[in-house]
């Protein structure tokens, strides 16, 4: 038996699952990938940036054979309320490393590439497959059971997502995470013709925009809204957090369409189609939420280990799972040398992690879920800048007030303490 | 605000490979209905309905197998919850 295991089976071939069996394969292990989608990507969406430092490392110049849409040039913060938006806008037109740059992306086409390349250099992949159960003996991980069929492997990487039925089942991951820990996505993808894009967005050939918006979009609960230019479509989306959804007036689909009918937004998409709407979970509490990693024979990595950032209004977890991937691999790849796959075997898995932005920034950004949860942000700041605004650009022939004495009266509404304290919350949870 | 949105409309444009007769979702017989609202909100599919007559209807067919209702409610309404058997469910062709 011990003779025909596979070195490792990878359940998911999203990023992390994808990854993982490129860095393996290329150093000659045997490897597979089960994915349940009939293709890699089929089963994921993002909300549409990936930043290339990660993967750059591991595929060196890979964005200039990979299907990615355009390099983020353009950023655009907006502050929404119902019926105004104060923007911050950023170009950069500085010349960049390819590690800082980024590129907007679609799953479909850019996860089938990624797993191309991996079976390129000899990984395995099956798709189509769901795998039910892990199989354990003497308490460590041997294989996996799918769909009637057991497949046996020296080491399981778990790479399924955000929602990790199999980690849960052999308790690793905290079978009822607190919905606190979970933000729900929904996003449209609309298409228009290049030159649309290019125009109303200001954009040349292959730039592209990212822009975030804080305030009604999620209605003025945890979260934000989004748009991502491809190359012949646009990503809209919105993000919003769980733990007071019950409360909302609104349902998530609704907070997207009144989003989409803003009377900023909706002049941007003036005659585009709707050619997918796709949701997604976005695990969001950060390093509180970071499962066991390790244990005999299993590793867990990407969404599936709660690899993911929420700064502010973004969200950052391709590159966390791109890494954290790759540090899976090689901790597989030491264990093979050793011969020796349990959790302490494995153990170099953890030490990786602790020495790579993932975990560091992890823990940088570790206090800032509990400050994201503060109501204030989502609903009276965005109000505020906009009441700032329309004083100051509205001339109506009553008596102008000082500057001074306007900003004060805004800030007066929420509260100077509440600004203070909000200040330095943020300040130090970052 | 603007109109309510139609959910369905949406979703019809997606391509889903539906497992007849093999529901991935399964509620329970009477589910608690305060958790039910969450979904009711909740389901960026907009699957968990609420009638005007109080009555609820659900229909897994237009699962985006997101988890949200997993992680939000489990089992206060859930019987069963578990990804579509290989090949079956949404696909993205895009995403
Ligand atoms: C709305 C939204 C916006 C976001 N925006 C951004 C952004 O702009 N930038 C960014 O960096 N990140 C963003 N993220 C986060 C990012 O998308 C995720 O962190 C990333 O996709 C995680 O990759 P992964 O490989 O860990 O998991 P996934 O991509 O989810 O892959 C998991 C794979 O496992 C498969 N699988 C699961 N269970 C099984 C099983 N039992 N058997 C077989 N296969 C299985 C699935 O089908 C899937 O293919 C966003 C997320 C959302 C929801
Ligand atoms: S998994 Fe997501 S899309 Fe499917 S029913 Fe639950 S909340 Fe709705």
């Amino acid at each position: 038996m011990e003779e025909e295991a596979f070195d490792a089976i990878i359940v998911g071939a999203g990023l992390a699952g994808c990854v993982a069996a490129y860095v393996l394969a290329k150093e000659g292990a045997d490897v597979l990938v089960i994915e349940r989608g009939n293709y890699a990507g089929s089963k994921n969406m993002t909300g549409g940036r990936l930043y290339a430092h990660s993967l750059e490392k591991i595929i060196p110049g890979f964005a200039k054979e990979a299907p990615v849409e355009r390099k983020v040039t353009k950023e655009k913060v907006t502050f929404l309320t119902d019926d105004t938006g104060v923007t911050l806008d950023y170009h950069n037109g500085r010349s960049q490393t390819s590690t800082q740059e980024s590129y907007t992306v679609l799953r479909g086409d850019f996860d089938q590439w990624l797993m191309a390349k991996a079976e390129e250099v000899g990984a395995q992949f099956i798709t189509g497959i769901r795998v039910d159960e892990l199989i354990t003996k003497d308490g460590k991980v041997v294989g996996v059971n799918a769909d009637g069929d057991e497949l046996i492997a020296k080491a399981v990487i778990l790479a399924e997502g955000v929602n990790p039925v199999l980690g849960e089942k052999l308790g690793m991951v905290k079978p009822k995470v607190n919905a606190d820990a979970m933000a729900v996505g929904a996003k449209e993808l609309i298409e228009l013709p290049k030159e649309v894009i290019q125009d109303r967005f200001n954009l040349s050939d292959d730039e592209g925009a990212a822009w975030l918006f804080a305030g009604s979009p999620s209605n003025g609960l945890m979260g934000g809204g989004f748009i991502y230019t491809n190359q012949t479509t646009v990503s809209l989306g919105i993000v919003c957090g769980l733990h007071d959804i019950g409360s909302s007036d609104k349902t998530v689909p609704q907070m997207l369409e009144d989003f989409k009918n803003h009377s900023i937004i909706k002049p941007l998409l003036e005659g585009g189609k709707l050619l997918e709407y796709s949701g997604h979970v976005v695990p969001e509490a950060g390093l509180n939420m970071v499962p066991k990693l390790v244990d005999d024979g299993v590793l867990i990595t990407g969404d599936a280990a709660g690899f993911c950032l929420n700064i502010g209004y973004t969200v950052r977890g391709m590159d966390l799972a791109i890494a954290s991937g790759e540090a899976a691999a090689k901790a597989v790849l030491t264990a093979r040398a050793n011969k020796d796959f349990s959790a302490q075997g494995l153990s170099s898995y953890q030490t990786l992690l602790e020495d790579s932005f993932v975990m560091k920034d992890l823990k940088l950004y570790k206090n800032l879920p509990a400050f994201m949860e503060t109501p204030r942000i989502f609903n009276e700041y965005p109000k505020m800048v906009a009441d700032i605004m329309q004083s100051m650009f509205t001339v109506d022939g009553s008596e102008s007030q000082p500057l001074r004495k306007t900003l004060m009266k805004h800030c007066k509404e929420v509260g100077y303490m509440n600004l203070i304290k909000d200040g330095i919350k943020g300040v130090t949870a970052i | 605000m603007t109109e309510t949105v139609n959910v369905d409309v949406k979703l019809g444009v997606n391509k889903f490979h539906v497992d007849e007769g093999h529901p991935h979702i399964i509620l329970k017989d009477n589910p608690n209905m305060t958790e039910y609202r969450k979904l009711v909100n909740a389901c960026p599919a907009g699957l968990y309905k609420l009638e005007e007559d109080g009555s609820i209807r659900f229909d897994s067919a237009g699962c985006l197998e997101c988890g949200t209702c997993k992680f939000l409610c489990g089992d206060t309404i859930l019987e069963k919850w578990e990804y579509p058997r290989g090949t079956f469910g949404i696909e993205y062709r895009y995403g």
